[in-house]
């Protein structure tokens, strides 16, 4: 119990101390809650089309307007929420447990681990990060879940060269040796000693790489790969859009453009607010 | 000098390789048959057997990977399946309008991000520093392929002022003679004014487009390497000296907080890269991103791999010339080497 307040003053800590951080998780909640509950709150059917309203301006009945095919944007927005953010988060998730394990173990044992782990994340980074994810779901097809892995295989070199860094200062630490002198086998030490301590930083980067990974898959969708029509995705309906742009039709592609800016702005106000916080001397 | 560069070239064969090898594995690791891919969905299994032999699938991998090498060094990419002109050819003539887009946007990312940069250091606390930091966190957020498009809606269809988001030259110019394959230069070069003004307008938003989005770590990385260098010992030297503010500015600190700087382009080309693909599907630009988006929707696989290698390369060669820059700007790494 004490343990559970000490964390939510940490959090109201966090939270509070810069308005701007407080404003990005509010926001954040939002997102988050309409992922969860949107499908159920709004006022149409996303996959509904209607023939006789095509291309409506928004007005009080679509909010956001319709699109050519007569679908309520609004709705389509709302609805696409979830599936932009497991995407995201579900790729972030993935490269998070990877890269870090991956990282800790180089930056701790050193040696061949060391080199080949560095020379993959190298040979990643060579190539430019959006072209190679797009490389790798042409060749591995074109699917969501190739959508989030090639998401997180671009994240990869970042996660790996923090966490080697980190664990690398702390490999001969004196609570690291207190920990072998005890008697705790090198694989306990590795997990329940140095692992814990590189956490804090690698959830920065986690919330670093959030607005990314929406932004590198809503760029994939929009270039016609991974998530396909109809389902809502905010890339493929911007996407959609862009077609009407020049004839004057707005709305179909600025509503899911600026849900997606706001989601990607969320994410890096929110992360550069726990940087500040966790890491002051990387602050720029 | 010399010797320099040829060391930063050897350092750069094993991205060269790297590179390589991946876009060699991408291609194994096509789902199902490679060869019934490359022949297309309407190919008949004799047609199929005669392209897998033809393409050596039928040999081991690391024999392939050799015949890979050598089609690699004789410049063959494959022949793409919807025009049938060989990939080599066509990347070539499609290279220029990329990198004169990028090039573009990159001219215009530093002349706005380095001077913002600037201010928000030296007048830190400033509402020209807040302001920066918030056109900087915005600038990184904003999807290029949606800044692209509301450019377009309020420059194009609106206001009226810019042209038709169609490509590179309108119907009414025709293609100025080529030498450097970069319209704007090629019409200046030809003396044909107002050429280069057409090309100039056309290219105009896209190059916007890129900008904004490469502007915000150029701004960031550049207020904080200013602040850095401004708070160091040398500079309270010189300040103590008596030297002009100018001087300290311009002579003391900004030639130190450039390295840091140099070193970020490196991430703002991959960035740039990544998102000339996005740009140039908005605004129809021939170049090589909008060749691998087409071949991308019909399954034609030879100019997407052509595609990455190509980006790759010129990634690996411009990280290269950051690095040469570097030397030339930091003396202390030619006396190291």
């Amino acid at each position: 119990m004490a343990a559970v307040q000490a964390y939510a003053r940490h959090l109201r800590h966090v939270v509070t101390e810069n308005p701007v951080t407080g404003a990005a998780f509010a926001l954040f909640l939002l997102l988050v809650l309409t992922a969860i509950l949107g499908p159920a709150l709004v006022p149409f059917d996303p996959l509904q089309s209607d023939a006789s309203r095509t291309l409506h301006p928004p007005s009080a009945r679509h909010w956001f307007g319709t699109d050519q095919l007569g679908r309520d944007v609004f709705s389509r927005v709302v609805v696409a929420t979830r599936l932009d953010m497991t995407i995201a988060f579900a790729s972030v998730l993935l490269v998070f447990v990877t890269g870090t394990l991956t990282g800790v173990a180089a930056g701790h044992f050193g040696g061949w681990v060391d080199r080949l782990t560095g020379r993959i994340a190298d040979t990643i980074m060579a190539f430019p990060l959006f072209v190679l994810a797009m490389g790798i779901v042409a060749a591995l097809g074109n699917s969501i879940g190739n959508i989030v892995l090639a998401t997180a295989v671009v994240n990869f070199p970042l996660y790996v060269r923090v966490a080697r860094a980190e664990a690398n200062v702390r490999r001969d630490a004196g609570f690291v040796e207190a920990a072998r002198v005890s008697g705790n086998s090198e694989a306990r030490v590795v997990l329940f000693h140095i692992l814990p301590n590189t956490l804090p930083i690698m959830m920065v980067q986690v919330s670093l790489t959030l607005g990314y990974a929406i932004l590198n898959a809503a760029g994939l969708s929009f270039i016609g790969l991974g998530v396909r029509p109809p389902t809502p995705e905010w890339g493929i309906m911007v996407a959609d859009g862009a077609n009407y742009i020049q004839s004057g039709e707005w709305w179909v592609a600025l509503f899911p453009g600026l849900a997606l800016m706001l989601a990607v702005f969320c994410f890096n106000l929110l992360g550069d607010g726990l940087r500040d916080l966790i890491d002051p001397r990387r602050r720029t | 000098m010399l010797a320099m560069i040829g060391r930063r070239l050897a350092a750069a064969l094993p991205s060269i390789a790297g590179v390589v090898v991946v876009t060699f594995l991408l291609t194994r690791l096509l789902p199902g048959d490679p060869a019934a891919y490359f022949a297309g969905p309407a190919a008949t299994p004799q047609a199929i057997e005669e392209i897998r032999q033809r393409l050596g699938l039928d040999q081991s991998v690391p024999a392939q990977f050799l015949t890979y090498l050598g089609d690699l060094a004789r410049g063959e990419f494959g022949l793409s399946l919807t025009t049938g002109l060989p990939v080599m050819q066509e990347l070539v003539t499609r290279l220029p309008a990329s990198l004169e887009l990028t090039l573009a946007g990159l001219l215009f990312a530093v002349a706005v991000a380095v001077p913002l940069g600037i201010l928000a250091a030296v007048r830190a606390g400033s509402w020209i520093d807040h302001a920066t930091r918030i056109v900087a966190t915005a600038g990184v957020s904003l999807p290029t392929f949606f800044t692209g498009l509301l450019l377009v809606h309020v420059f194009y269809s609106v206001l009226q002022v810019a042209p038709a988001p169609m490509g590179r030259l309108d119907i009414f110019s025709s293609t100025p003679p080529p030498v450097t394959g970069l319209y704007v230069l090629d019409a200046l070069l030809a003396g044909d004014g107002e050429t280069a003004l057409a090309a100039l307008a056309q290219l105009a938003l896209p190059a916007l487009t890129l900008g904004i989005f490469a502007l915000a770590p150029l701004a960031r990385m550049t207020r904080a390497a200013m602040l850095a260098a401004l708070g160091s010992e040398f500079v309270r030297a010189a300040r103590a000296s008596g030297l002009s503010r100018g001087r300290i500015v311009w002579v003391y600190a900004f030639r130190n907080a450039m390295l840091p700087v140099l070193t970020t382009l490196g991430m703002v080309f991959s960035f740039l890269l990544g998102a000339n693909v996005l740009v140039e599907k908005v605004f129809a630009w021939p170049g090589i991103g909008s060749y691998a988006i087409e071949a991308l929707i019909v399954s034609d696989y030879a100019p997407v791999q052509g595609f990455v290698l190509t980006m790759a390369l010129l990634y690996v060669l411009l990280n290269l010339a950051i690095d040469i820059l570097y030397g030339i700007v930091d003396p202390r790494v030619k006396v190291e080497s």
